[in-house]
């Protein structure tokens, strides 16, 4: 659609325990942001911001960033969900017609809070909450569900956190680069099974942010901007026993939708590099099934066959991904600054080379309820 | 704006302290059904859904996923919107958004809470900050007394000023809003004698804490137009955050970001003149006090002149400009959706569906959203697409 | 008194520690009330059932998620089914979990079901769980109206 174009991304570097406050977080991306797009606050003309009370500890969230990131200067408005779903709603204001450059930010502190009591509030207070499901036990749930139905073993999912970790080493901003053997990730504790600790994301804080502009602004400024193509958002059934765990039918629905939206036919071929949102690592696997990357229950022949590597066909997440980094709200955010930073060329040791078109993809809720899906281009 | 949008469909629950009967997704579903049908639409039609409440109300995180139950998200494009107390007019603004952009072309907001699950005042003091603010403050009423004391002692306000605007509000939900928490009519006198709460703001100055939900249905121009005969199209939406930390001053007379608000929604309308423009107002007034003094902020009167206005009795229902025919926020506030009927209401006026509280010849309305850091929403809807 | 350095730990700043502590009370709706009175009273597990597209919800649900339509129909389920899937929590987190770790959790669909419910497992090793397994409610001697009062799904042998 060549509509709205990203102009500019930035990240703090994601560690467990950063001293920074929130506000600090913030107002560090949205500075290192408007440096990247040579723009200054006075450019902006409004902004979301992407924060949860949950994982803020905090009512009305998103008045602690308020003035790190401009909002009291402009139009602004805040999204509870994924850091994409943030995006979504700048990349909005602008097709309005209303807007002409949005700045959105998302930060999470996920060391301040303790991550089981806050994914535990996602489940219903009248019926499951009281079985003490977070979204770790949750998770290894779907887990097995998607291993039995389809015959995806332990050391398939093992691979993708191989592969991120290692990826991770090239990513200065990545929390856990780690160098580590799949059976390494299948002999480390068993938190839930068959979920261990290497199978997981780590706690970490940190923050994203990216600048959007209108058409008339980008060109004017850059000679090759990023521009989003499409995006797709859709979310399954809430109670995990009203969905087939195994099934990826919300992300098929919100892929279709971007791809409809970008003239994509043939995601495999057309698509360069995928950031997606492994939050474990099975969930590579489903994701790039739900995004037609794969067949249905293709998903571990898919990592055996190296495709998604570095040096594959589609190399998905360069960056590390979720699994090296999980700043919850700023999570799906850091993807699109990832894919941004592929398709300008500039991912540096990470860079897939000649990469056009990217995938950046977010989810919301237990066990990608809801999936958010950009396309971008360039 | 590129493409046009338009209320066509609003639906809320029956409002009260306890909606005992109701599971929230079981609340929303009542409010999202009674919008559908207004429009004659069907689920089918939603193309897109926005959804907002404040976390600590309910103890439910991820609020968008977990009312698919009964927003109807199910296999849809849903996504959640939260800033306090003026969530319910930003989820209202997003739910535009999405139609404005050209990327839905029906949407479905909606706002709700269920206030009696948790302690509300307990709930809204872990706003402040955690470090600094959090121990010693408490609630939302203090800061507006505050606001009061000295908008009286600067413009001779008094008292019975707010009283006034107290029993207005009490006395169009008691008379005309079916919907409403609160249907008793009151006096001045009554309200003179119930309890200070903290002083100058007495027991029936200050808005109650409700169970209920409100769902407003936008759409395209085309889609609008061949929903209903008369669409509410927005014409102009403003927002503004201003101010984090309460100390470092809240506009002692006026609202600061009210009047940022309204002066991008008017630009974007083409409002100049707005006591002559605007037929019916739904303002989001907390508390009876600020009932007097935000009008100036709105440029419904010169600065000062709230008591005016107020004792003049323009702003009653039989009056020139009808400010809450429904009752407002001092008879209803499920704080989710407390913003988002703001909106709704001053749709059903411009689209002459307010029934008993039909204001005759209502063509253009403003509607506000006050919360969060004193912060401020504001539209404007019309049954026309552009002003006269 | 000066501020020491192992208050100040790694990062050389302060922590605040906090809690956010609120009641709640939730309100269980019509719906809800039934299914909990059900088996509170008669050991017996309740859905309802969409009129349009036939799924049986448990638990019970006053509109359909999948056709948003009203549902009237309540329909008895079996209190024996098959297990979906399963895991075994192994690590503690004070304050929201049923029992001490290790504790086994299912998604069970229980018999004329369509929704699967997930619930405790009990009176079995973790590693004699199977996906595909059938199981068997057993219900609490002293019942309270809430979803504990289905103590856990033990192995249904025939």
């Amino acid at each position: 659609m060549d509509e709205v174009a990203i102009i500019g991304v930035a990240q703090t570097r994601y560690q467990r325990d950063n001293p920074a406050s929130h506000a600090e977080m913030a107002y560090e991306v949205t500075r290192k942001a408007l440096e990247d797009a040579g723009l200054t606050i006075d450019d902006i003309d409004n902004t979301v911001t992407v924060c949860n009370d949950f994982w803020d500890g905090r009512t009305i969230s998103c008045m602690t960033i308020t003035e790190a990131t401009g909002s009291h200067k402009v139009p602004t408005t805040n999204v509870e969900g994924d850091g994409t779903y943030g995006a979504l709603m700048g990349a909005m204001r602008l097709l309005s017609g209303l807007h002409e450059v949005t700045l959105v930010v998302a930060q999470s502190k996920v060391s301040e809070g303790i991550p089981a009591v806050i994914t535990n509030a996602m489940f219903d207070p009248v019926y499951e909450r009281s079985l003490g499901l977070d979204a770790i036990n949750s998770s290894a749930l779907q887990m097995r569900r998607y291993m039995s139905k389809y015959g995806i073993t332990e050391e398939q999912c093992a691979k993708v956190s191989v592969k991120n970790h290692k990826n991770a080493k090239s990513n200065p901003y990545a929390h856990m680069p780690l160098d580590i053997t799949v059976d390494d990730v299948l002999k480390s504790r068993v938190l839930a099974d068959p979920i261990k600790l290497l199978d997981t994301s780590p706690v970490s804080d940190g923050a994203c942010a990216i600048i959007m502009a209108v058409d008339e602004v980008a060109k004017k400024r850059y000679s090759k901007p990023v521009w989003i193509r499409g995006i797709g958002h859709c979310a399954d059934a809430y109670h995990l026993g009203d969905r087939d765990l195994a099934e990826v039918d919300a992300l098929v629905s919100a892929a279709r939708r971007a791809y409809s939206m970008a003239g994509i036919q043939d995601p495999v071929r057309e698509i360069d590099v995928a950031e997606v949102y492994d939050a474990f690592s099975y969930m590579e696997l489903m994701w790039m099934e739900g995004l037609g990357f794969c067949g249905r229950g293709e998903g571990g022949a898919m990592i055996d066959s190296g495709m998604t590597g570095m040096n594959g066909a589609l190399p998905v997440n360069p960056s590390g991904g979720v699994l090296s980094a999980h700043p919850v709200q700023a999570a799906g955010l850091a993807r699109i600054a990832e894919a941004v930073l592929q398709l300008r060329g500039k991912a540096d040791a990470r860079q897939v080379e000649g990469a056009t078109v990217a995938l950046a993809h977010g989810i919301e809720g237990a066990c990608g309820q809801g999936h958010c899906v950009f396309v971008l281009g360039r | 704006m590129k493409n046009r949008v338009g209320i066509v469909g609003v639906g809320q629950t029956h409002h009260k302290s306890k909606n005992t009967d109701c599971k929230g997704q079981e609340l929303i579903s009542i409010a999202v059904k009674r919008a559908l049908e207004s429009a004659d639409l069907t689920m089918a039609d939603i193309d897109a859904i926005v959804i907002g409440n404040m976390d600590h109300f309910e103890s439910i995180n991820y609020v968008d996923m977990w009312s698919v139950d009964g927003s109807g998200g199910y296999m849809k494009p849903i996504m959640k919107v939260t800033t306090g107390g003026t969530t319910g007019s930003a989820v209202g603004h997003a739910g535009f958004y999405h139609v404005a952009s050209g990327l839905f072309d029906t949407v479905l907001a909606i706002g709700w809470e269920q206030n009696s699950e948790s302690d509300t005042t307990a709930a809204i003091s872990t706003c402040f900050d955690p470090i600094t603010e959090r121990e010693f403050c408490g609630g939302a009423i203090g800061p507006l007394a505050a606001q009061y004391t000295a908008y009286m002692s600067k413009y001779g306000a008094t008292e019975e000023d707010a009283a006034l605007v107290s029993v207005r509000d009490h006395n169009n939900a008691a008379l005309y809003n079916p919907y409403a928490h609160l249907r008793q009519t009151i006096t001045v006198e009554e309200v003179m004698k119930s309890p200070y709460i903290s002083y100058p703001m007495k027991f029936l100055d200050i808005c109650p804490r409700s169970d209920g939900a409100c769902a407003v249905i936008f759409a395209g121009e085309d889609k609008a137009k061949k929903t209903v005969e008369r669409p509410a199209w927005i014409l102009g939406v403003g927002d503004c955050h201003i101010l984090v930390h309460l100390a470092d001053g809240i506009g002692l007379a006026n609202l600061p970001s009210l009047e940022r608000a309204a002066r991008e929604a008017y630009e974007m309308a083409g409002i100049t003149d707005p006591f002559r423009q605007f037929d019916v107002a739904e303002l989001y007034v907390p508390a009876s006090t600020a009932g007097v003094t935000w009008m100036e902020a709105l440029g419904l009167c010169e600065e000062g002149g709230g008591p005016r206005l107020i004792r003049s009795g323009v702003t009653n229902m039989v009056g020139e400009l009808p400010i809450n025919p429904s009752g407002g926020v001092l008879a209803t506030n499920p704080i989710g959706a407390t913003g988002l009927l703001r909106i709704g209401e001053a749709a059903l006026q411009v689209m002459g569906k307010a029934e008993e509280k039909q204001v005759e010849g209502a063509r253009v309305a403003v509607a506000t959203g006050f919360g969060g850091c004193f912060w401020s929403d504001v539209t404007v809807l019309s049954s026309s697409t552009q002003l006269d | 008194m000066a501020v020491s350095s192992e208050e100040l730990g790694n990062t050389g700043t302060l922590k605040y520690p906090s809690r956010i502590r609120l009641p709640y009370t939730w309100h269980a709706g019509k719906a809800g009330s039934r299914f909990y009175q059900e088996i509170k009273d008669h050991c017996k597990i309740w859905g309802t059932k969409c009129p349009r597209c036939g799924w049986v919800y448990v638990p019970p649900r006053e509109t359909c998620p999948r056709c948003f339509l009203d549902i009237d129909e309540w329909v008895e389920v079996g209190d024996a089914g098959t297990l979906l899937t399963y895991t075994i929590t192994r690590y503690s987190v004070p304050g929201i979990q049923p029992h001490e770790p290790p504790y086994a959790l299912g998604i069970i669909k229980l018999d004329g079901a369509g929704s699967g419910l997930v619930h405790l497992l009990g009176e079995i090793e973790p590693e004699d769980i199977r996906v595909g397994m059938r199981v068997q409610a057993v219900f609490r001697e002293v019942r309270e109206g809430n979803y504990l009062d289905i103590k856990y799904f033990k192995p249904l042998r025939s």
